[in-house]
């Protein structure tokens, strides 16, 4: 079975196919497209802007995908696309263009929840069996487990998404958002001169909260801006704060939260596979964080790169595909689209342990 | 398929030995028994003064992953706070485990032994058990929205239920004694909530409230020194041989532990932070207990009864709630 899976619920529209060979081979990728929407520095990306971009792009990529995977039309036997969680607008361009190429093309749709295909992904790729899930983008911060048919959330932001919060720090200090603000505010860390700036440290049993850290490092931030914020315990004369000491310090302090509260997660659960998906899992410094807390618990990490970590139309294709195999679809008059969708909503009839 | 990708830290299919821990001094050169890992802690057994005294020795080991400055600042802040609550909310009858002493800038606390199981593992066995009625799983509503519901349907189910929703009335009670006092736990999971098995019965201890008297026996040690603390006489009691309860009892006390994360909540914050507190709850009942999840209505019942300001937050609880949905919003 093959499926074209259509994914743009942020600013990054992705197109790809997938095949399942059979039940029992591990799927194949044919192709997997992107094409990502970058504001300018100091903005982040606004819904409307973003829509527009995706519906500029998206009758290109399909078609480059489908040639690429080197499938006729005909081979196609499901398209999938993203109900949500998401933003508006982004959202509906995508669904609409699904729509519109199921109706042209006779074939069955499948809404797909942004985070399970993450979820699903980050299982096929790396062969991670029942891990203990840290979702971390721009717009979620989840710990999930799964049990009984659902993928169980226990622990996530009391308010804004990590990667939002990266996001916006970065723009405080005016650093570029190609590719990403979180790519650069990381580059920008690991040049830190190993100095910590102190900033709240929030975390909730296996809930955390970024706002707080947030808006006290925006607040230096701005002094590291106007060049007056010293070394603590230098003095009047004492060293200038960086912008890259205000990157790792913001990056240690809240790569911690999320590293405690995954680690609280797998003993509450009595894992030992930690599975990291979502844009920011793509960050080298969480990922090394998290390698060292599984080390101490004897346990194992798996991570994808950057091509299945970050939002793309492949993880929307092969969680579709999954559900397609139950039997579900979606039919076209309840082919909408979601800003709110949570990760225990779908029942996950395909897995059965 | 697409190559599995490299994480650099730790390729996918490689498993890393646990490194065993060095314990602190004065540990360590002692082999102690290790219990359990915790969420964060290495907890082990040992004894205190004499042989038949069982205490747990809780250790922060460093954490690697943390900046060094970072691991200390919270080491110190956790011990910290939990030997401080400990002592603090047992003092005024909340059953938690008697403190005995401990060392921040090393990392370990010691205190009372619990003996008996985590509610965690109690409602895996008992869900095992297959105590939950198939009929009943089928009829309860997926997402949280109709938990009144739920609650109703068991009411009339009556029989075989008794035990268990006695527990969670005992769990209800427990968390509003704590939360009466505007402590918050900051780290409210069924792991974090104990079952002390109950003594044997022809010690004719009342099922209930047997909690505030601490047992004698093992425990004489401990409740001599927080008399000797707290400048109060020892309770007198009979010594006992506490037994290992029957494998399914769901009988005894509910002793509350792990208070790295609590605080003391200000006025304004307090229902905020005790409605968070609850919340965590259910999300740990309905993540490792999904067919137990309507056992938390039962929870909330109790809690709801107990305190004075305890309706106040279980409104509060639905607006904790609300948010917890529209968070899946992209923000
Ligand atoms: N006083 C006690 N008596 C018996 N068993 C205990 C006691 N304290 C802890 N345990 C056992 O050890 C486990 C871990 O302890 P605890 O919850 O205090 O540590 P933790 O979760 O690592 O702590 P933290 O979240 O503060 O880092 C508990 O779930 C329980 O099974
Ligand atoms: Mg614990």
């Amino acid at each position: 079975m093959i499926a074209l899976g259509l994914e743009g619920s942020a600013n990054k529209i992705g197109i790809g196919l997938i095949s399942h060979p059979s039940p029992t081979s591990p799927p194949i990728v044919l192709s997997n497209l992107r094409h990502t929407y970058i504001s300018p520095p100091g903005t982040g990306f606004l819904p409307k802007d973003t829509a527009i971009h995706h519906r500029a792009w998206v009758v290109r990529l399909v078609k480059q995908a489908v040639r690429q995977a080197g499938v006729r039309i005909a081979d196609i036997d499901v398209i999938c696309y993203t109900r949500g969680p998401g933003m508006g607008p982004p959202l509906q361009s995508v669904a609409l263009a699904a729509r519109t190429l199921a109706l042209l093309w006779g074939k069955p749709l499948v809404g797909v929840n942004h985070c399970v295909g993450h979820i699903e992904m980050g299982r096929a790729i790396t062969h991670a069996s029942n891990p203990v899930v840290l979702y971390v983008s721009g717009g979620n911060t989840q710990v999930i487990a799964y049990s009984a048919n659902r993928y169980r959330i226990f622990g996530e932001t009391l308010d804004i998404a990590i990667g939002n919060c990266i996001d916006r720090f970065a723009r405080t200090l005016m650093i570029p958002n190609d590719p990403f603000p979180g790519y650069n505010v990381e580059q920008f860390a690991k040049r830190g001169s190993g100095y910590l700036v102190d900033l709240p440290y929030t975390v909730k049993g296996m809930d955390c909260s970024f706002s707080g850290p947030l808006a006290a490092a925006d607040i230096l931030a701005r002094e590291v801006v106007e060049g007056r914020l010293r070394k603590e315990g230098e003095g009047e004369e004492g060293e200038l704060v960086t912008r890259e000491d205000m990157c790792f310090s913001l990056q240690e302090t809240i790569f911690a939260m999320l590293i405690e509260i995954t680690e609280r997660a797998m003993a509450h659960v009595g894992s030992t596979q930690v599975l990291v998906v979502g844009g920011v899992g793509s960050n080298e410094r969480l990922q090394q964080m998290m390698g060292l807390m599984a080390r101490d618990r004897g346990g194992t990490v798996f991570a994808t790169d950057e091509r299945f970590c970050i939002d793309n139309g492949i993880m929307i294709a092969h969680a579709g595909l999954l559900e397609y195999g139950t039997g579900v679809t979606t039919k076209i008059e309840d082919s909408d689209v979601t800003q709110r969708f949570r990760t225990d909503e779908v029942y996950v009839g395909w897995r059965d342990d | 398929m697409a190559l599995p990708a490299a994480s650099q830290t730790a390729s996918p299919s490689t498993t890393t030995t646990q490194p065993s821990h060095i314990l602190p001094a004065p540990f360590t050169n002692s082999q102690l028994e290790l219990l359990t890992q915790g969420a964060e802690a290495l907890v082990y057994r040992t004894h205190f003064l004499t042989p038949n005294t069982p205490v747990v020795l809780k250790y922060r080991p460093p954490k690697p992953y943390r900046h060094p400055i970072l691991d200390k600042r919270l080491t110190k802040l956790r011990i910290l706070a939990e030997a401080r609550v400990l002592v603090r909310v047992r003092k005024e009858g909340v059953p938690v485990p008697a403190v005995l002493g401990g060392d921040w800038d090393n990392g370990w606390l010691m205190m009372e032994f619990v003996e008996g199981k985590t509610v965690r593992r109690v409602l895996d066995e008992w869900v095992e058990r297959g105590a939950f009625k198939e009929e009943r799983s089928a009829s309860i509503p997926e997402e949280g929205e109709g938990d009144n519901d739920a609650g109703k349907q068991n009411q009339g189910g009556g029989g075989g239920d008794g035990e268990i929703l006695d527990l969670m009335r005992r769990i209800g009670r427990a968390v509003a004694k704590l939360h009466d006092l505007a402590v918050c736990h900051g780290d409210l999971t069924t792991s974090n909530l104990m079952l002390r098995a109950p003594p044997p019965p022809k010690e004719e201890a009342s099922p209930e409230g047997s909690s505030q008297k601490p047992l004698a026996g093992r425990q004489t040690v401990s409740t001599m020194r927080e008399a000797a603390m707290s400048g109060e006489e020892p309770p007198v009691a009979a010594p006992s041989k506490v037994e290992p309860a029957r494998d399914s009892s769901l009988a005894g006390d509910i002793v509350l532990i792990d208070f790295g994360l609590a605080a003391q909540a200000t006025k304004q914050s307090q229902d905020e932070d005790r409605a968070v507190d609850l919340y965590v709850l259910e999300r740990a009942f309905a993540a490792t207990h999904p067919s137990a999840e309507y056992l938390f209505q039962e929870v909330l019942k109790a809690y709801g009864e107990s305190f004075s300001d305890a309706k106040r937050v279980l409104k509060r609880l639905a607006d904790v709630r609300l948010r917890g949905r529209k968070r899946s919003m992209i923000g």
